[in-house]
C-alpha cells in the first residue's frame, strides 16, 4: 500500500465581508494558533515547512512570500509560496512528506477581498495583454462563455443551475462560518440581474474575507497527536489550457482528469457509491453541476457546507476552506450543519478546487476517516 | 553560434511606433486594513509618539508593534511609549528618483533603533538636516515631527530624523 500524508490540524475564521479590526497578519496569526492547538504542536519545535497560497495582485504588494514567516511561526525557518488555490499547497505539502525529509507541514492560504477596491481590474490583469485585454471586456464573460456551452452541450437547464444557488445559500444558513446563507427561490435567481449571458448576479459567489491554516502529518508523527487524522488517500492537480481559443468549454477537462488519477491512487472505482459526501467548487452556479460529473459525483450529498455560494468567494483561500469544511465533517465536528449517512458520520469524502476564471486547472483530494 | 536576421530596435522606434506593440496601465487600487498593532501605531504617531510593544515571554520590546512575537510565537498584547530618539544601525545615500530620475538633493533612508526598544529594533526612516558626508553609522538622531494640526497618522508624520 501507498504512504499517505494525514490532516492532522484546522484552523478558520468564519468569514466576513468586511474585516477592518484585523490585517491579515493578525488573521493569519490567529487561524495559524488555532490550528497549531487543534493538534497540539508548538510551531517554532515541530514544523518543519510551511507553504504559502497567495498571488501578488491580489495581495496588492509584489513578493509576497516575503511577508508570510513571522505570523505562522516561520521565522528562520523553510517557507516558500505558490501563486495557486490552497489544495495546490496541500499537494505540495503532501510531496514535500513523502520525501520523508520532513515529518509536519503547515499550509497557509488567507484573503483580504475588502481590501482589493478594483477586483475586475485585477482580474483583468489575468487575461492575455496583447490579444484579449485591448478588447476591453469585463473578464466574468468568461464564464458566461463556459455556461452557455454547457447548457448548449449537455442535458442541462439554467432552472438546474439555479437551483444550485439556492440550495448551497440554504446549507449556509446552517454553517456558522459562513456569510452568505439565504432563503432563496429559483425565480430569485432567475431573476436577478444579468451580469454575462447566461449568468445572473445571484449565480456568482460573493468576496469574503478569511483565512485557513491546514496542519499535515506523515502518518506515523500523526498516530502521536491530538486528534485521530484524517487520511489523504489520493491527492491529484492538473492545469488545462491558458489559451482561450481552444480549450474545451462545456466540460472541465482537467477535473475529469484530476478525478482520474486522484481515484485510480485511493483505489476507488465507482465515486458515486463509494463517496460519502463531497465539497467541490461552486465559483458560480454551473460550475458544481460541471464538476460533480466530471467526478461522477452527483449523486452524492454536494456541498453541505454552502460552498462558495453560500459561504463566500476567498481567493486562494477558497479550496482551504472547502478542506477544513471536509475534515469537520468527517471528524464529526460540523455541529449545525453535520452531514450523517444512516445515523453514521461520513466516512469519505472529496474536495475539489479550481482557480476561477480565466483557468482551467483542477486539484482533487479523497479524504477518508480510516 | 549562428547571426540571427534581426533588426535591432532603439528607444525613437517604440516612440515612433515603428513596429506594432501593445501597452497596458493596470487598473488596480487597494486599501489597507491596518489592524490592531499597525493601527494603534499610527494612532500614536498622530499624537507625536512611537509606539512598541512589549513579548511577555522574551520581553523584548519591539517596534514596530505586532500582535505576535516572531520568535517565542506567542500573542503580545503589551503597548509601551518609546522615545523618538534612536541611533543609525544602517543607512544608505540614494541618489535616484523611485522612477531612475538623478537627485541633486540625495535622499537618506536609514534604519534607526529606538530608544527603549530591544538592541536591533529600529524602524525605516529619512535623515535629514546633516551633510550626506557626514553620516554616520551609531550617529545619535531625533525625530522632526510635523505640526501637531497636520498629522494623519501616517508613517510620515514623522517628516525626517536629524543629528541631536
Ligand atoms: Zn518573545
Amino acid at each position: 500500500m501507498r504512504r499517505r500524508v494525514c490532516i492532522v490540524g484546522v484552523g478558520m475564521t468564519p468569514l466576513k465581508a468586511l474585516s477592518p479590526e484585523v490585517s491579515y497578519k493578525e488573521m493569519m496569526f490567529e487561524v495559524a494558533n488555532k490550528a497549531y492547538n487543534d493538534c497540539g504542536i508548538n510551531p517554532r519545535k515541530d514544523v518543519d515547512t510551511f507553504i504559502c497560497c497567495s498571488e501578488d495582485y491580489i495581495e496588492g504588494t509584489s513578493i509576497f512570500d516575503e511577508y508570510v514567516p513571522d505570523q505562522l511561526g516561520g521565522a528562520l525557518k523553510q517557507v516558500h509560496t505558490i501563486p495557486s488555490d490552497g489544495l495546490f499547497g496541500v499537494c505540495a505539502g503532501i510531496l514535500q512528506i513523502l520525501t520523508g525529509e520532513f515529518k509536519i507541514a503547515v499550509i497557509e492560504a488567507h484573503a483580504k477581498s475588502s481590501n482589493i477596491l478594483t477586483p475586475d481590474g485585477v482580474h483583468m490583469c489575468a487575461l492575455d495583454p496583447i490579444y484579449i485585454r485591448p478588447l476591453n471586456v469585463n473578464p466574468i464573460f468568461i464564464a458566461g462563455l463556459e455556461y452557455n456551452s454547457f447548457l448548449y452541450n449537455h442535458l442541462f437547464t439554467k432552472e438546474d443551475c439555479a437551483e444550485v444557488v439556492v440550495k448551497n445559500k440554504k446549507n449556509a444558513l446552517k454553517n456558522p462560518y459562513a456569510c452568505y446563507g439565504a432563503n432563496l427561490t429559483i425565480e430569485d435567481v432567475l431573476n436577478s440581474f444579468p451580469i454575462s449571458y447566461p449568468l445572473n448576479e445571484l449565480e456568482i459567489s460573493s468576496y469574503a474575507d478569511g483565512a485557513c491554516v491546514v496542519v499535515l502529518a506523515s502518518e506515523e508523527v500523526a498516530k502521536d497527536l491530538k486528534k485521530k487524522p484524517i487520511y489523504i488517500d489520493g491527492f491529484s492537480f492538473i492545469q488545462g489550457s491558458p489559451n482561450l481559443e481552444v480549450r474545451s468549454w462545456d466540460f472541465p477537462r482537467a477535473t475529469e482528469e484530476a478525478g482520474k488519477r486522484a481515484y485510480e491512487m485511493a483505489g476507488i472505482n465507482n465515486p458515486n457509491r463509494e463517496i460519502d459526501f463531497c465539497e467541490i467548487d461552486d465559483t458560480y452556479s454551473y460550475k458544481e453541476l460541471q464538476h460533480a460529473i466530471a467526478l461522477n459525483l452527483n449523486e452524492t450529498i454536494i456541498n453541505p457546507s454552502g460552498g462558495s455560494l453560500g459561504m463566500g468567494y476567498i481567493y486562494e483561500g477558497t479550496g482551504l476552506m472547502r478542506l477544513i469544511m471536509a475534515v469537520l465533517q468527517l471528524r464529526g465536528e460540523a455541529g449545525s450543519f453535520q452531514v450523517r449517512i444512516n445515523n453514521d458520520l461520513p466516512r469519505k469524502a472529496v474536495v475539489q478546487s479550481w482557480r476561477g476564471i480565466p483557468t482551467e486547472n483542477s486539484c482533487v483530494l479523497v479524504l477518508s476517516r480510516e | 553560434m549562428k547571426n540571427f536576421f534581426a533588426t535591432p530596435l532603439r528607444d525613437e522606434d517604440f516612440k515612433k511606433k515603428n513596429f506594432c506593440y501593445e501597452t497596458w496601465i493596470g487598473n488596480c487600487f487597494y486599501a489597507w486594513d491596518c489592524g490592531k498593532a499597525i493601527g494603534r501605531y499610527l494612532e500614536g504617531l498622530k499624537e507625536g509618539k512611537i509606539l512598541g510593544v512589549k513579548c511577555p515571554k522574551c520581553e523584548r520590546i519591539m517596534v514596530p508593534p505586532r500582535i505576535f512575537c516572531e520568535w517565542c510565537f506567542v500573542l503580545v498584547e503589551d503597548f509601551v511609549e518609546l522615545k523618538d530618539t534612536g541611533k543609525i544601525n544602517t543607512f544608505s545615500i540614494s541618489y535616484i528618483s523611485w522612477d531612475m530620475k538623478r537627485l541633486e538633493k540625495p535622499q537618506i533612508p536609514a534604519v534607526i533603533e529606538i530608544d527603549g526598544a530591544s538592541p536591533g529594533y529600529g524602524i525605516l526612516h529619512l535623515i535629514s538636516e546633516v551633510d550626506p558626508k557626514d553620516v554616520k553609522v551609531g550617529m545619535r538622531v531625533k525625530a522632526v515631527w510635523k505640526e501637531e494640526k497636520e498629522r494623519e497618522g501616517k508613517i510620515t508624520d514623522i517628516k525626517y530624523f536629524r543629528p541631536y
